[in-house]
Protein backbone atom coordinates (compact mmCIF):
# COMPACT_ATOMS: atom_id res chain seq x y z
CA UNK A 1 0.00 0.00 0.00
CA UNK A 2 1.35 3.43 -0.85
CA UNK A 3 2.04 5.52 2.17
CA UNK A 4 3.53 8.92 2.64
CA UNK A 5 5.70 10.30 5.39
CA UNK A 6 5.61 14.06 5.77
CA UNK A 7 7.65 16.23 8.09
CA UNK A 8 6.45 19.83 8.37
CA UNK A 9 6.97 22.00 11.45
CA UNK A 10 3.65 22.46 13.26
CA UNK A 11 4.51 26.03 14.30
CA UNK A 12 6.57 28.78 12.73
CA UNK A 13 7.06 32.52 12.94
CA UNK A 14 5.92 34.57 9.97
CA UNK A 15 8.74 34.85 7.47
CA UNK A 16 10.64 31.82 8.78
CA UNK A 17 12.22 29.58 6.20
CA UNK A 18 11.06 26.07 7.01
CA UNK A 19 12.29 22.73 5.74
CA UNK A 20 9.79 20.18 4.48
CA UNK A 21 10.70 16.50 4.15
CA UNK A 22 8.60 14.02 2.23
CA UNK A 23 8.84 10.33 1.51
CA UNK A 24 6.47 8.27 -0.60
CA UNK A 25 6.76 4.50 -0.68
CA UNK A 26 7.05 3.36 -4.29
CA UNK A 27 9.24 0.81 -6.09
CA UNK A 28 10.33 3.25 -8.83
CA UNK A 29 10.88 0.42 -11.33
CA UNK A 30 13.20 1.93 -13.91
CA UNK A 31 12.06 0.09 -17.04
CA UNK A 32 15.70 -0.74 -17.78
CA UNK A 33 15.88 -3.98 -15.83
CA UNK A 34 15.41 -7.49 -17.24
CA UNK A 35 14.23 -10.75 -15.78
CA UNK A 36 16.46 -13.81 -16.03
CA UNK A 37 14.64 -14.74 -19.26
CA UNK A 38 15.46 -11.41 -20.83
CA UNK A 39 12.07 -9.72 -20.65
CA UNK A 40 12.07 -6.03 -19.86
CA UNK A 41 10.30 -5.15 -16.64
CA UNK A 42 7.97 -2.29 -17.57
CA UNK A 43 8.63 1.13 -16.14
CA UNK A 44 6.62 2.06 -13.06
CA UNK A 45 7.77 5.31 -11.50
CA UNK A 46 6.41 8.46 -9.94
CA UNK A 47 6.79 11.15 -12.58
CA UNK A 48 5.68 14.24 -10.71
CA UNK A 49 5.58 15.61 -7.19
CA UNK A 50 4.01 18.91 -6.22
CA UNK A 51 3.48 20.83 -3.00
CA UNK A 52 0.77 23.46 -2.57
CA UNK A 53 0.65 25.89 0.33
CA UNK A 54 -2.86 27.23 0.92
CA UNK A 55 -3.73 26.37 -2.67
CA UNK A 56 -0.67 27.95 -4.28
CA UNK A 57 2.01 25.74 -5.78
CA UNK A 58 5.32 26.36 -4.02
CA UNK A 59 7.41 23.43 -5.21
CA UNK A 60 7.34 20.88 -8.01
CA UNK A 61 9.63 18.08 -9.16
CA UNK A 62 9.78 16.07 -12.38
CA UNK A 63 11.10 12.64 -11.45
CA UNK A 64 13.02 10.25 -13.69
CA UNK A 65 14.02 6.58 -13.27
CA UNK A 66 17.30 7.79 -11.75
CA UNK A 67 15.45 8.75 -8.55
CA UNK A 68 15.86 5.97 -5.98
CA UNK A 69 12.99 3.80 -4.77
CA UNK A 70 10.72 5.39 -2.15
CA UNK A 71 11.40 8.94 -3.34
CA UNK A 72 12.63 11.12 -0.50
CA UNK A 73 12.51 14.81 -1.29
CA UNK A 74 13.29 17.73 0.96
CA UNK A 75 12.94 21.41 0.16
CA UNK A 76 12.39 24.79 1.79
CA UNK A 77 9.61 27.32 1.79
CA UNK A 78 8.74 30.54 3.60
CA UNK A 79 6.04 30.39 6.27
CA UNK A 80 3.61 33.16 5.31
CA UNK A 81 0.28 32.22 6.88
CA UNK A 82 -1.38 29.50 8.92
CA UNK A 83 -2.93 26.86 6.79
CA UNK A 84 -2.38 23.65 4.99
CA UNK A 85 0.32 22.06 2.85
CA UNK A 86 -0.99 19.64 0.27
CA UNK A 87 1.30 17.13 -1.40
CA UNK A 88 0.57 15.19 -4.54
CA UNK A 89 2.47 12.37 -6.24
CA UNK A 90 1.52 11.27 -9.76
CA UNK A 91 3.04 8.35 -11.61
CA UNK A 92 2.79 5.55 -14.13
CA UNK A 93 -0.16 3.14 -14.21
CA UNK A 94 -2.52 5.74 -12.77
CA UNK A 95 -0.57 6.19 -9.55
CA UNK A 96 -1.91 9.16 -7.64
CA UNK A 97 -1.50 9.85 -3.94
CA UNK A 98 -2.06 12.89 -1.79
CA UNK A 99 -1.14 13.92 1.72
CA UNK A 100 -1.49 17.08 3.74
CA UNK A 101 -0.08 18.78 6.82
CA UNK A 102 -1.14 21.84 8.81
CA UNK A 103 1.00 24.66 10.07
CA UNK A 104 0.21 27.51 12.45
CA UNK A 105 2.10 30.71 11.75
CA UNK A 106 2.33 33.46 14.37
CA UNK B 1 32.88 -14.88 -11.56
CA UNK B 2 29.34 -14.66 -10.29
CA UNK B 3 28.46 -12.38 -13.16
CA UNK B 4 29.97 -14.76 -15.71
CA UNK B 5 28.02 -17.68 -14.28
CA UNK B 6 24.70 -15.92 -14.33
CA UNK B 7 25.24 -14.76 -17.90
CA UNK B 8 26.04 -18.29 -18.96
CA UNK B 9 22.99 -19.61 -17.16
CA UNK B 10 20.87 -17.00 -18.82
CA UNK B 11 22.26 -17.89 -22.21
CA UNK B 12 21.65 -21.58 -21.70
CA UNK B 13 18.13 -20.85 -20.47
CA UNK B 14 17.40 -18.80 -23.55
CA UNK B 15 18.93 -21.36 -25.90
CA UNK B 16 17.05 -24.20 -24.22
CA UNK B 17 13.77 -22.30 -24.34
CA UNK B 18 14.29 -21.54 -28.00
CA UNK B 19 15.07 -25.16 -28.79
CA UNK B 20 11.86 -26.27 -27.10
CA UNK B 21 9.78 -23.69 -28.92
CA UNK B 22 11.68 -24.08 -32.14
CA UNK B 23 11.91 -20.34 -32.35
CA UNK B 24 14.82 -17.99 -32.74
CA UNK B 25 15.46 -16.31 -29.42
CA UNK B 26 15.11 -12.59 -29.50
CA UNK B 27 18.04 -11.36 -27.50
CA UNK B 28 17.17 -8.05 -25.97
CA UNK B 29 20.06 -5.69 -25.85
CA UNK B 30 20.31 -3.51 -22.80
CA UNK B 31 19.70 0.10 -23.63
CA UNK B 32 23.01 1.71 -24.31
CA UNK B 33 24.16 3.99 -21.53
CA UNK B 34 23.61 7.67 -21.99
CA UNK B 35 26.61 9.12 -23.75
CA UNK B 36 28.27 12.47 -23.12
CA UNK B 37 26.49 13.58 -26.32
CA UNK B 38 23.11 12.68 -24.81
CA UNK B 39 24.10 14.51 -21.65
CA UNK B 40 24.93 17.56 -23.73
CA UNK B 41 21.65 17.36 -25.61
CA UNK B 42 19.63 16.94 -22.39
CA UNK B 43 21.35 20.02 -21.01
CA UNK B 44 20.65 21.89 -24.24
CA UNK B 45 16.94 20.99 -23.92
CA UNK B 46 16.89 22.82 -20.60
CA UNK B 47 19.11 25.77 -21.39
CA UNK B 48 18.12 26.28 -25.02
CA UNK B 49 21.78 26.64 -25.90
CA UNK B 50 22.45 29.46 -23.43
CA UNK B 51 25.87 29.76 -21.86
CA UNK B 52 26.17 27.78 -18.64
CA UNK B 53 28.63 29.33 -16.21
CA UNK B 54 30.42 27.38 -13.51
CA UNK B 55 29.77 28.50 -9.95
CA UNK B 56 27.04 29.40 -7.45
CA UNK B 57 25.76 25.82 -7.43
CA UNK B 58 26.91 23.34 -4.80
CA UNK B 59 26.31 19.66 -5.55
CA UNK B 60 26.75 17.41 -2.54
CA UNK B 61 27.16 13.73 -3.40
CA UNK B 62 29.48 11.29 -1.63
CA UNK B 63 32.59 10.92 -3.84
CA UNK B 64 32.76 7.17 -3.20
CA UNK B 65 29.45 5.30 -3.31
CA UNK B 66 29.14 1.70 -2.20
CA UNK B 67 25.58 1.13 -3.40
CA UNK B 68 24.39 2.97 -6.49
CA UNK B 69 20.75 2.13 -5.76
CA UNK B 70 20.37 4.92 -3.28
CA UNK B 71 22.79 7.81 -3.21
CA UNK B 72 21.96 10.87 -1.11
CA UNK B 73 22.25 14.10 -3.06
CA UNK B 74 21.83 17.72 -2.05
CA UNK B 75 21.92 20.66 -4.42
CA UNK B 76 22.09 24.19 -3.11
CA UNK B 77 22.50 27.46 -4.95
CA UNK B 78 24.21 30.47 -3.40
CA UNK B 79 21.74 33.04 -4.64
CA UNK B 80 19.14 35.21 -2.87
CA UNK B 81 15.51 34.16 -3.19
CA UNK B 82 13.98 37.60 -3.69
CA UNK B 83 11.15 38.25 -6.16
CA UNK B 84 13.50 40.21 -8.44
CA UNK B 85 16.40 37.75 -8.21
CA UNK B 86 15.79 34.09 -7.46
CA UNK B 87 16.46 30.54 -8.59
CA UNK B 88 13.70 29.31 -10.87
CA UNK B 89 14.73 25.70 -11.22
CA UNK B 90 17.45 23.16 -10.55
CA UNK B 91 18.13 20.39 -13.06
CA UNK B 92 20.32 17.38 -12.33
CA UNK B 93 21.88 15.21 -15.02
CA UNK B 94 24.16 12.20 -15.21
CA UNK B 95 26.52 10.88 -17.80
CA UNK B 96 26.17 7.10 -17.79
CA UNK B 97 22.74 6.01 -16.54
CA UNK B 98 20.42 4.73 -19.31
CA UNK B 99 18.79 8.18 -19.30
CA UNK B 100 20.63 11.47 -18.84
CA UNK B 101 17.99 13.11 -16.63
CA UNK B 102 17.79 12.67 -12.88
CA UNK B 103 15.30 15.31 -11.78
CA UNK B 104 13.96 18.81 -12.38
CA UNK B 105 13.14 20.86 -9.28
CA UNK B 106 10.99 23.95 -9.73
CA UNK B 107 11.36 26.66 -7.10
CA UNK B 108 10.27 30.25 -6.66
CA UNK B 109 10.97 33.35 -4.55
CA UNK B 110 8.76 31.90 -1.79
CA UNK B 111 11.17 28.97 -1.40
CA UNK B 112 13.36 31.10 0.84
CA UNK B 113 16.38 28.90 0.29
CA UNK B 114 17.47 27.29 -2.96
CA UNK B 115 18.26 23.86 -1.62
CA UNK B 116 16.80 20.46 -2.41
CA UNK B 117 17.75 16.93 -1.37
CA UNK B 118 16.78 13.53 -2.65
CA UNK B 119 18.20 10.07 -3.21
CA UNK B 120 19.31 8.99 -6.65
CA UNK B 121 20.47 5.93 -8.57
CA UNK B 122 23.80 5.65 -10.32
CA UNK B 123 24.49 2.87 -12.83
CA UNK B 124 28.22 3.46 -13.00
CA UNK B 125 31.08 5.63 -11.83
CA UNK B 126 30.37 8.87 -13.59
CA UNK B 127 29.95 12.60 -13.71
CA UNK B 128 26.89 14.33 -12.26
CA UNK B 129 25.92 17.81 -13.37
CA UNK B 130 23.56 20.19 -11.57
CA UNK B 131 22.34 23.29 -13.39
CA UNK B 132 20.44 26.16 -11.83
CA UNK B 133 18.28 28.53 -13.83
CA UNK B 134 18.03 32.02 -12.35
CA UNK B 135 15.22 34.51 -12.83
CA UNK B 136 17.50 36.74 -14.93
CA UNK B 137 17.85 33.92 -17.45
CA UNK B 138 21.41 32.92 -16.60
CA UNK B 139 22.49 29.33 -15.95
CA UNK B 140 25.01 28.13 -13.40
CA UNK B 141 26.37 24.67 -12.93
CA UNK B 142 28.43 22.35 -10.76
CA UNK B 143 29.95 19.01 -11.72
CA UNK B 144 30.97 16.17 -9.45
CA UNK B 145 32.73 12.89 -10.25
CA UNK B 146 31.38 9.90 -8.34
CA UNK B 147 32.87 6.43 -8.02
CA UNK B 148 30.27 3.66 -7.68
CA UNK B 149 31.20 0.15 -6.56
CA UNK B 150 27.75 -1.49 -6.85
CA UNK B 151 25.76 -0.25 -9.81
CA UNK B 152 22.02 0.36 -9.97
CA UNK B 153 19.26 0.45 -12.56
CA UNK B 154 20.22 -2.27 -14.99
CA UNK B 155 20.94 -5.28 -12.82
CA UNK B 156 18.87 -8.40 -13.44
CA UNK B 157 16.07 -9.57 -11.23
CA UNK B 158 16.59 -13.16 -10.15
Amino acid sequence: MPSALINVPTKAKRGDIIEIKTLMSHIMETGFRHTATGEVIPRDIITSFACRYNGEEVFRVDLFPAIAANPFITFFTTATASGKFEFEWIGDNGFSETASASISVE
Amino acid sequence: MQQANSTRRQFLGLAGGAAVLGAVPIVTVRPAEATPAELASAIRNVTGGAVVKTGKVKLDVPPLVENGNTVPMTVSVANPMAPEDHVKSIHVFNEKNPQPNIGNFHLGPHSGRAQVSTRIRLADSQKIVAIAKLSDGSYWSATVEVIVTLAACTEEVI
